[in-house]
C-alpha cells in the first residue's frame, strides 16, 4: 500500500499528460480527485501503523551492484509528514480551482502530481540513494513549477537559482552517503542497518566531515542561515501554490533528514557537534526573524519566517545531543517539539502562501503599503489571514504553540542560554505579523486596496482545512504526539548511544 | 461529572465565541448583531451560573495535552473567588455593551466570549501549560478587542503595542516551563517550590516577569495607557476586572514559589509598592477620565502585588474583588459618557456627574470607594493588605500610594460633579439595558469591602483562601486611614481644578518613550541593517562564489602554463567546469542535470570499484 501511495500519484500525472483534450475544469477536478485519494491512503497509513518500528516495509533490491535496495517504510518520525504531503497537495489542487486558474493547467497539475510521488517517496525511504534520487528529482519539479509558473520579470532567474543551490547542497549530501557507505561494512546504502550498526564510530575526523557533507546539504535544503538566501527570491516568484508545496513540505526534506540520518547514522558526532548545531539554531531563528521584521514585501516576509521556524527546529535538534543536561525525557521532549513543529509549520506557511497569492491575483503586488484597511472590502480574507498569522506567532490553540512550547521546555535544560535567546524569536515574529496584519489589513486604505474582493470559495477552502488542523493539533495534539513520541524517544536514544 | 462541569464552563462561552468572533462584523441595529448581543448575554449569565456551582462543588479534571504538561484543572478557594468575579463582571459588561456596542457585534461579543473562556481556564489551571494557553489567548483577544475599531492607524497600533509588551513578559512564563521540565520534570504550578536549586529561581522570575506585564506593573505599565483607545466596556473587563487583574492572580497564586526562593517576594513586594505610589501620581496628573481610571487601574493591582510579596492572602485577594468591580464601574459610566458627550477629557465633563443620576450615582459611590473613603469596599481592603506588611519603608510607600489614590479620586470626583461652565447640557441618559449593570456593580462597589471585615466576611475568605493566620487591620489603623482618606479626597474634590499636573506624569513617565528608544527602535535598526546585509553580504558571497571557482580555473590554467601536459589538461578539465558551472545562467537546465547523472553514474563506478 506504501508504494501505492507513493507512486499513485505519478500515474495520474502520465495519464494526464497523455490525455490531451480533457477541458481544463475536468483536468483540476481528476487532480483534486486523485489528491483526496492520496490523503486518504496516507490516513490509511497511519490508522494501519501498528505504532512499534517501522511498518509497511518493502525492500527490493535495487542496485545490488551498488548495495542500493528500494527500501521503503513508515515510522512515527515519516507518517506525519506523509499525512501533510498529502493535505498540502489536496489543498493546492483545491486552490487551482478558483477562478484564476493557472495557465497550461494540465501541464500544472501533472507536476505537481509527480512532485506529490518524489515528496512522499523521499518520506518513505529507507535507502539513502532512494532518499537521494527523490531529493534531487523534487528540486527540479520545484525548479519547472517556478520557472514555467512563477511571476515576476525574474522568475525564471529565481528558479535557476533555487535549482544550482539546492543542487549543490543535494551533491553535498551525495558526498555524506557515499563516505557513509565507504565507511560502512559490508558497504550499504540502507538506512535500517546503518542505523543499527552506525559506521565512523569514535573516528573523529571521518565522522565529522561525513556529518558536516551531510549537514551542509541538508541545511540548505531546510534552509539555515547562512544557506537560506535562495529561499527568499524563489518564494517571491512562485506561484501560490508551488510555494505552498515548497514552504510546507520540500523544506521538510531538509529537516527530516536531520532526524532520519544525521542523528541515527552519525550519533558520536552529532553528540561532539551538538552545540554547533544549537548555534546554527539560533542564529536562523533571530537572523529569520530580524530580517523578515525588516522586508516591505508580504510574501518575502513569510519566506524569512521559514528561517526563523526552521531554526527552532535545528535548536531541539541540537539541545537533544547534548548530553550534559537534561535526561532523556527533557530531550525527548525537545525533539517531539521539533517534528511537531515540521508539521505545524507546514499546515500554517502553507496556509499563508495560499493567501498571500490573493494580493497578487487581484492586485499584482506584495508592497505591504499598497494595501492597507483590506479588512473592510475582503473580511475573510482578513479573518483568515489574521488567524494563520496568530497561528504562526506562536499562539497557544494552535499548531505552533505546541510544538514550540514543546521546543523551548525540552531544549532549555541541556542549552539554557542558546533557548533563552531563541524565545526572543517568538518576540519579533509577534512584532512583524502585528505589523504586517496593520499594514496590508487594518487602518484607511490604501492604493492598491480597491481591486482586491473577497475570497472565493476555492481560495476560502483550500486555507480552511489547513488552518483547522492547526487548530486540532493545538488544541487536542495528542492524536499527533502518540505517534511522534515513541519515534521521538527512539531518536534520541539512538542518538545517546 | 465533576470534570464535565469545569470542560463546560471553559468551553460554553469558548465554542460561541469562536464562531461569533469568525461570523464577522455587520453593520448594526438588528439581525446578525442584534442576535450575536443576545447570544452572548445569555451564554455569559449561563457560564456565571456554572461558576457559582464550581465554586461550591470545586470539581478537578485533567487531560492529556503535552508530555509532563497535562492540560489540569481545579477550582480551589482563590478559583472560586477569582471565576464567580470575573464570571458576574462580565455578564454585566456584556449587558451594558448590548447598549453600547453599534458596529461589528458579532465579532465584538464572540471576542468578549473568548476572552471570558481565557480568563476561566487561567484561573483554573494548574499546570503551565494550561496556564500559558489561557493566558496567551486573553494577550490575542485583548489585542482583537484593542483594535476593535481598526478603520483608523490608532487602535490597531495600540493593540499591537499591548500585545508586544504584556508578550515579553510572557517569555518568562515560556522560561518557567522550561525551568520546571529541567529541574522537576513536571509542569505542575504547586511542583515548582520544590525545584531544585537554579531552576527554581529561574521559574519565579519567570512567573514574576509574566505577571507583572499583565498587571501593567513598572516597567510595563505604559500598554494599559494606550489600550484604553479600545471600547469602553473592553476596558471594563479586560483592563480593570480581569485581564490585568490575572497578573495579580497568578502572583497571588504563585505565593510559595516566590517566598521560596527568598528574593522573588521582596521583588513583587517593592514592585507592587513602587507601581501603587508611581503610577497613583501618574493617575493624578491625567486629564483625560479613562486615561486617570487606567493608571489607577495599574496602581491599585500594585497593591494586588504588593500583598502576594509580603503574603497577605487573604487581603490581595478581597482587594482584587473588590476593585474589579470598582473600576469596571467607574469604566462603563466613562462610557456611557463618551458615547454620549462624545469626549472624555475631565475639563469638558464638568458637571456630567450631576447630569443622569442612574449614571452619577454610581459614579460617586465607585469613585469614592477607589478614594478608600469608608465604608466603602476599597478602604477595608487595602487596609488588609497593610496589615501583612511589616518593613516600615514599604509601609510608608503603600501609605502614600493609598493617599494618591484619595487624591486622584477626588480629582475626578470633583471635577465631574462642577456645575458646567457653559449652559445646562445634560447628557442624555443611557438605555436601560446599561443602567442596571452600574447599579449593580455599584453596590458591590460599596460593599464588597466586607470580605475584608472579620466580622462580616473577612474570616469567611479567609477560610475559604485557607489563609486563617493571616493578620487582620487593627481598628485604629482603620480609623486613621479613614480619616486620611476623607481629608485628602475632601481636598482634592475642593481643589480639583487646581491640582498640578507634571507634564512627566502626565506622559506616563515617558515609559513608552523609553521602550522605543531601548527596544524597538535599536532592534528595527538591527533588523534594517540585517537585511542589507542579508542582501549585501550573505546573498552576493553566493554569488562571488560561484565567480571565484571560474576565476580560479583560469588561473590555474594560467599558472600551470608551462607545465606538462597532463597537468594542462587537467587545468583545462577544471576550466571547462567552471565555465560549465555558469553555463545554466542561460537556463540550460537539462545540460546541468545531465552533469549530475554524469556525476551519479561516475560515483556509482567509484562504488563499484570500491568494493
Amino acid at each position: 500500500m506504501l508504494s501505492l501511495t507513493v507512486f499513485a500519484p505519478l500515474v495520474a500525472a502520465a495519464l494526464l499528460l497523455a490525455a490531451r483534450r480533457l477541458p481544463d475544469r475536468v483536468v483540476v477536478w481528476a487532480w483534486v480527485v486523485v489528491a483526496a485519494g492520496e490523503f486518504a491512503l496516507t490516513v490509511a497509513l497511519w490508522v494501519t501503523y501498528d505504532g512499534e518500528g517501522i511498518g509497511h516495509e518493502t525492500d527490493r533490491p535495487w542496485i545490488p551492484g551498488a548495495g542500493a535496495a528500494y527500501h521503503v517504510g513508515v515510522d512515527g518520525l515519516s507518517l506525519p509528514l506523509l499525512a501533510l504531503t498529502a493535505v498540502v497537495f489536496l489543498m493546492c489542487a483545491v486552490h487551482t480551482l478558483r477562478r484564476e486558474g493557472e495557465r497550461d493547467v494540465r501541464r500544472f497539475a501533472a507536476l505537481f502530481l509527480a512532485l506529490e510521488t518524489t515528496c512522499l517517496g523521499l518520506f518513505a525511504a529507507l535507502d539513502l540513494i532512494l532518499f537521494f534520487l527523490f531529493f534531487d528529482l523534487s528540486i527540479v519539479g520545484m525548479y519547472l513549477v517556478i520557472a514555467g509558473w512563477g511571476h515576476g520579470a525574474r522568475a525564471a532567474r529565481s528558479a535557476l537559482r533555487f535549482f544550482l543551490y539546492t543542487f549543490v547542497g543535494s551533491l553535498a549530501l551525495l558526498l555524506g552517503f557515499i563516505g557513509l557507505y565507504a565507511a560502512s561494512s559490508p558497504h550499504t546504502f540502507d538506512l535500517v542497518e546503518l542505523t543499527a550498526d552506525p559506521p565512523l564510530r569514535g573516528e573523529g575526523a571521518g565522522g565529522a566531515l561525513v556529518l558536516l557533507a551531510v549537514c551542509v546539504g541538508l541545511a540548505v535544503k531546510t534552509p539555515t542561515f547562512p544557506f537560506h538566501t535562495w529561499l527568499p527570491p524563489a518564494h517571491t516568484d512562485a506561484p501560490a501554490a508551488g510555494s505552498a508545496v515548497l514552504a510546507a513540505v520540500l523544506l521538510k526534506m531538509g529537516t527530516y533528514g536531520f532526524v532520519r540520518i544525521a542523528m541515527p547514522v552519525l550519533p558520536d558526532a552529532w553528540r561532539t557537534y551538538a552545540l554547533v548545531v544549537v548555534v546554527v539554531g539560533v542564529v536562523s531563528v533571530l537572523y529569520g526573524a530580524l530580517v523578515a521584521l525588516a522586508q516591505t514585501g508580504f510574501k518575502r516576509m513569510v519566506a524569512y519566517t521559514s528561517v526563523n521556524h526552521m531554526g527552532y527546529i535545528l535548536l531541539a535538534l541540537g539541545a537533544a545531543g547534548m548530553l550534559g543536561g537534561g535526561d532523556t525525557g527533557t530531550r525527548t521532549v525537545a525533539v517531539s517539539g521539533a517534528v511537531a513543529q515540521m508539521v505545524s509549520h507546514g499546515l500554517i506557511t502553507g496556509a499563508l502562501f495560499l493567501l498571500s497569492g490573493v494580493l497578487w491575483d487581484r492586485a499584482g503586488t506584495y508592497a505591504m503599503d499598497a494595501f492597507g484597511g483590506l479588512a473592510g472590502p475582503a473580511p475573510r480574507f482578513a479573518a483568515l489571514t489574521a488567524l494563520a498569522a496568530f497561528a504562526s506567532l506562536g499562539l497557544p490553540g494552535f499548531s505552533g504553540f505546541v510544538a514550540e512550547f514543546q521546543i523551548f521546555a525540552g531544549s532549555l535544560g541541556p542549552a539554557p542560554v542558546p533557548t533563552a535567546l531563541a524565545l526572543l524569536g517568538i518576540l519579533v515574529t509577534a512584532g512583524l505579523f502585528l505589523r504586517a496584519l496593520h499594514r496590508v489589513f487594518l487602518g484607511p486604505p490604501g492604493s492598491a486596496t480597491a481591486p482586491v474582493h473577497d475570497l472565493r470559495p476555492a481560495e476560502t477552502w483550500s486555507v480552511v482545512p489547513l488552518l483547522a488542523l492547526s487548530v486540532a493539533v493545538g488544541l487536542a495534539p495528542r492524536w499527533l504526539l502518540d505517534t511522534v513520541e515513541p519515534a521521538a524517544r527512539r531518536v534520541v536514544e539512538l542518538v545517546s548511544r | 461529572m465533576s470534570g464535565t462541569l469545569l470542560w463546560t464552563l471553559v468551553l460554553l462561552p469558548a465554542v460561541p465565541g469562536g464562531v461569533l468572533a469568525l461570523a464577522g462584523g455587520d453593520r448594526g441595529g438588528r439581525g446578525p448583531g442584534r442576535t450575536a448581543a443576545v447570544v452572548a448575554v445569555a451564554v455569559a449569565a449561563a457560564t456565571a451560573v456554572l461558576a457559582l456551582l464550581a465554586a461550591v462543588h470545586r470539581p478537578r479534571t485533567t487531560a492529556d495535552f503535552l508530555p509532563g504538561g497535562p492540560l489540569a484543572l481545579a477550582v480551589d478557594g482563590l478559583s472560586a473567588v477569582v471565576i464567580v468575579t470575573v464570571s458576574a463582571v462580565g455578564l454585566l459588561v456584556l449587558l451594558f455593551a448590548t447598549a453600547d456596542i453599534g458596529a461589528g457585534r458579532p465579532r465584538f461579543f464572540g471576542l468578549m466570549l473568548l476572552f471570558l473562556a481565557a480568563v476561566l481556564l487561567t484561573a483554573t489551571a494548574t499546570t503551565l501549560t494550561g496556564l500559558l494557553l489561557a493566558w496567551e489567548v486573553m494577550g490575542a483577544t485583548s489585542y482583537g478587542l484593542i483594535a476593535f475599531h481598526w478603520r483608523t492607524d490608532g487602535p490597531p497600533a495600540a493593540g499591537t503595542v499591548a500585545f508586544l509588551t504584556t508578550r515579553t513578559g510572557d517569555i518568562g512564563l515560556y522560561l518557567a516551563a522550561g525551568a520546571a521540565l529541567a529541574g522537576g520534570g513536571t509542569l505542575a504550578l504547586d511542583a515548582l517550590p520544590a525545584l531544585d536549586g537554579g531552576w527554581r529561581d529561574l521559574a519565579a522570575a519567570g512567573v514574576l516577569a509574566a505577571a507583572l506585564g499583565k498587571a501593567a506593573q513598572l516597567p510595563f505599565s505604559f500598554w494599559l495607557s494606550r489600550a484604553m483607545l479600545g471600547p469602553s466596556p473592553v476596558s471594563a473587563l479586560l483592563h480593570s476586572a480581569a485581564m490585568v487583574a490575572m497578573g495579580g492572580y497568578l502572583l497571588l497564586r504563585a505565593h510559595p514559589l516566590l517566598s521560596a526562593t527568598g528574593w522573588a517576594a521582596d521583588v513583587a513586594a517593592w514592585a507592587g509598592a513602587l507601581t501603587a505610589l508611581a503610577l497613583g501620581a501618574v493617575a493624578l496628573a491625567q486629564r483625560h477620565l479613562k486615561q486617570l481610571l487606567a493608571a489607577s487601574t495599574a496602581a491599585q493591582l500594585g497593591f494586588v502585588v504588593l500583598a502576594a510579596g509580603v503574603g497577605a492572602l487573604a487581603g490581595g485577594t478581597a482587594h482584587l474583588v473588590a476593585h474589579a468591580a470598582v473600576k469596571a464601574l467607574l469604566f462603563l459610566t466613562a462610557g456611557v459618557w463618551l458615547t454620549t458627550l462624545g469626549t472624555q477629557r475631565m475639563h469638558a465633563l464638568r458637571g456630567a456627574a450631576r447630569g443622569d443620576r442612574s449614571v452619577g450615582v454610581p459614579f460617586a459611590v465607585g469613585a469614592l470607594a477607589l478614594a478608600g473613603v469608608p465604608p466603602l469596599s476599597l478602604w477595608a481592603t487595602k487596609d488588609e493588605i497593610l496589615a501583612g506588611v511589616e518593613r516600615p519603608a514599604l509601609y510608608g510607600v503603600a501609605l502614600g500610594a493609598a493617599v494618591l489614590s484619595a487624591g486622584y479620586a477626588g480629582k475626578a470626583l470633583g471635577l465631574l460633579l462642577r456645575p458646567p461652565g457653559r449652559g445646562p447640557e445634560r447628557p442624555r441618559g443611557p438605555r436601560p439595558a446599561a443602567r442596571l449593570p452600574l447599579a449593580v456593580l455599584a453596590l458591590g462597589a460599596a460593599g464588597l469591602g466586607a470580605l475584608a471585615l472579620p466580622a462580616l466576611g473577612g474570616d469567611r475568605l479567609k477560610a475559604v483562601l485557607d489563609a486563617s493566620g493571616e493578620p487582620a487591620a487593627g481598628a485604629g489603623t482603620m480609623t486613621a486611614t479613614a480619616a486620611l482618606a476623607v481629608a485628602v479626597t475632601t481636598g482634592a474634590v475642593l481643589l480639583a481644578d487646581r491640582l498640578p499636573e507634571p507634564a512627566r506624569a502626565r506622559n506616563w513617565l515617558g515609559l513608552e518613550a523609553a521602550a522605543h528608544a531601548l527596544v524597538v527602535r535599536p532592534v528595527l535598526a538591527a533588523a534594517g541593517a540585517l537585511a542589507r546585509f542579508d542582501d549585501a553580504v550573505v546573498d552576493r558571497a553566493v554569488a562571488a562564489a560561484a565567480r571565484a571557482v571560474r576565476r580560479l580555473a583560469g588561473w590555474t590554467t594560467r599558472a600551470d602554463g608551462g607545465v606538462d601536459g597532463l597537468v594542462r589538461g587537467v587545468a583545462t578539465g577544471t576550466r571547462r567546469l567552471g565555465a560549465a558551472a555558469l553555463r545554466p545562467q542561460t537556463g540550460q537546465l537539462h545540460q546541468y542535470y545531465a552533469q549530475a547523472i554524469v556525476l551519479l553514474t561516475a560515483s556509482v563506478v567509484l562504488l563499484l570499484l570500491l568494493r
